[in-house]
């Protein structure tokens, strides 16, 4: 997306100070909470106007204060799907999901027809939204704010106000349209697990500015990304479905190495992300023999990062891509592990929660 | 309707008229100082906020005669807008206007309450749609304080139709004029043998009002179903 933003804005106790020009896809703002992330949606919608700063979108500016220059938010034609549903009480759900149309430059009944059927809206049309389930709720949300025709769709943590069972049937549909929809996304978020299934790129976010920024694999296989301390740490690996076998298996390719799941029930082909706890990575010097776990794969040491207590992050450069291993550091030691040591990675497979698994 | 006298039927018909009028007219302006009050953040906000309540709180009599300091054929902004063919004293338009003054804090009070209770952040929403400020109001604001406009306009009736002290005040007691309900009542009542005549004009105004109010609690009842779905 050609989001390309600088702002500064007084708020709380250090303000908020940053630029960054979002790459395609979905860009998580992470952060703790207070960090500002809201407050760089909202700015993006016109609902806070900062201090100072430029935000242009697709080169139209929408807010400059140096050119005295701010959009409403009616005319900024960008979606917002806020934490909490929003949905209007007194219209139906089709009356919410055409609300906006009115307005959105070209008017395809053809559209809505793609967008209910992406976001499974069809049974829910004549109803009124307090007749709803929250995720239902948050689906309508969704499907109204795609069919204004936004050039760039917000989402402040959509799912936060959601229990597990229903972030699970909303997370594929937001991976749906970063996949099929191609719609540039800004997705605030202090979940872990959601920036690890849904983000292209990260912006990690502390007290109102970037401390970090960068393509999700990447942000996730640095050893010092530890948003929630090294217990959570973990990297992404991207793998393809090679093929369903007969016992149950599923088998992966990631990047030539053949990695096996307990069976996925997407299709061969189908590219996935993988996320790999680095607790559940356990190294070797030697290629291990009699070993019972099947994923095994070759790589050399990156680097290493102590953390505050007996543990160290390792990062292992693989075939596989870049990964993680949460090891204690008398193990380091003994294995006399510095950078540029050859070894192998044990992925201990059956560890990889289906919720760690996200499809892109 | 023979148990009613021409004269008592002429102040029931006119009390009607000035009462609807008084709403009516007055509902625009009362929304409009409700959502200033409720929603935007501005110098004056107090004083405005004074004004709306004050004739809840002068004595109707004071507000009447300030009504005629001001609106009298004789005080310069009445003798301007006699001008314009405008005239409020000593015509039902005046009675019209005072019972109009003395409902306003009423109905800018159910107003208002009913528009803080809505969310904002609704038409925040709304907003990011495309919607215009306008479009806004009308389509989500307005239809979410229906229940709320109809009962402040049913209290701005009822209380014109009730109106008597600012009233009598600033246009007097002129019958087919003026003389609404109360002063009807007021007249017979200081005339001998009018009593007969004044227990009809009270036993009416009872059922107007009683009729006003189960009216509204039907339709209030009715947009509340519509409005919360479900």
């Amino acid at each position: 997306m050609s989001l390309s933003l600088s702002l500064r804005h007084s708020f709380g106790a250090t303000g908020l100070d940053l630029a960054f020009d979002a790459a395609p896809g979905l860009t998580a703002l992470f952060g703790a909470s207070g960090a500002g992330k809201t407050s760089v949606v909202r700015a993006v919608a016109g609902l806070l106007r900062p201090d100072e700063g430029r935000i242009a979108l697709e080169g139209n500016i929408l807010f400059d204060s140096a050119a005295r220059i701010n959009l409403a938010p009616h005319r900024r034609r960008i979606g917002y799907v806020f934490q909490e549903p929003r949905l209007f009480p007194h219209l139906s759900v089709r009356g919410n999901l055409t609300y906006g149309r009115r307005f959105a430059p070209r008017k395809s009944a053809q559209n809505f027809d793609r967008i209910v059927d992406l976001l499974g809206l069809a049974p829910l049309l004549t109803r009124r939204p307090g007749a709803l389930s929250g995720g239902e709720q948050q689906r309508v949300a969704i499907g109204r704010a795609l069919l204004s025709a936004p050039r760039l769709l917000l989402a402040d943590e959509p799912l936060s106000a959601l229990d597990t069972a229903r972030k699970d049937e909303i997370l594929p549909w937001i991976e749906r349209l970063r996949d099929e929809a191609g719609l540039p996304i800004l997705y605030v978020s202090h979940s872990v697990q959601e920036v690890a299934r849904l983000a292209t790129t990260v912006i990690e976010l502390d007290a109102g500015r970037i401390s970090r920024m960068g393509p999700a694999v990447e942000v996730f296989a640095d050893p010092a990304f530890t948003p929630s301390g090294t217990r959570e740490a973990g990297a992404l690996i991207a793998a393809r479905i090679r093929h369903h076998h007969a016992d149950g298996l599923t088998e992966l390719d990631a990047g030539g190495a053949a990695l096996y799941l307990p069976e996925l029930p997407q299709p061969p082909g189908t590219e996935l992300r993988l996320r790999l706890p680095a607790s559940d990575v356990i190294l070797a010097r030697a290629r291990p023999e009699g070993l019972s776990a099947l994923n095994i794969v070759a790589g050399r040491v990156v680097s290493i990062r102590d953390g505050h207590g007996p543990g160290a992050l390792v990062a292992v450069e693989t075939q596989a891509g870049q990964i993680l291993a949460r090891l204690t550091r008398r193990s380091v030691a003994a294995l006399e592990l510095a950078e540029g040591s050859e070894c192998h990675a044990i992925l201990k497979t059956l560890s990889i929660a289906p919720g760690n698994v996200g499809s892109g | 309707m023979d148990w009613l006298g021409p004269e008592e039927w002429q102040a029931v018909r006119l009390s009607l008229k000035v009462a609807f009028w008084a709403m009516l007219a007055s509902l625009p302006f009362g929304v409009l100082c409700a959502y200033a009050l409720a929603r935007w953040r501005f110098p004056g906000r107090q004083l405005l906020n004074l004004l709306v309540h004050l004739p809840l709180v002068l004595p109707p009599v004071v507000t009447g005669y300030l009504l005629l300091l001001t609106l009298g054929r004789r005080a310069p902004l009445g003798a301007f807008l006699d001008g314009f063919g405008i005239t409020f004293a000593f015509q039902w338009t005046g009675a019209a206007l005072a019972a109009a003054i003395m409902g306003f804090p009423l109905l800018v009070r159910a107003i208002r309450l009913s528009l803080e209770a809505i969310d904002p952040k609704l038409e925040e929403a709304a907003a990011t749609l495309g919607a215009p400020p306008l479009w806004r109001f009308l389509t989500i604001t307005l239809p979410l304080i229906l229940p709320g406009l109809l009962a402040g306009a049913v209290l701005s009736f009822a209380k014109a139709m009730g109106e008597f002290g600012a009233t009598i005040t600033f246009v007097s007691n002129i019958p087919g004029e003026t003389q609404t309900l109360p002063s009807a009542i007021y007249a017979f009542l200081q005339v001998p043998g009018g009593e007969p005549a004044a227990l009809r004009l009270v036993a009416l105004s009872v059922f107007i009002a009683l009729a006003a109010l189960a009216l509204s609690e039907l339709m209030a009842q009715r947009i509340a179903k519509r409005v919360q779905g479900a």
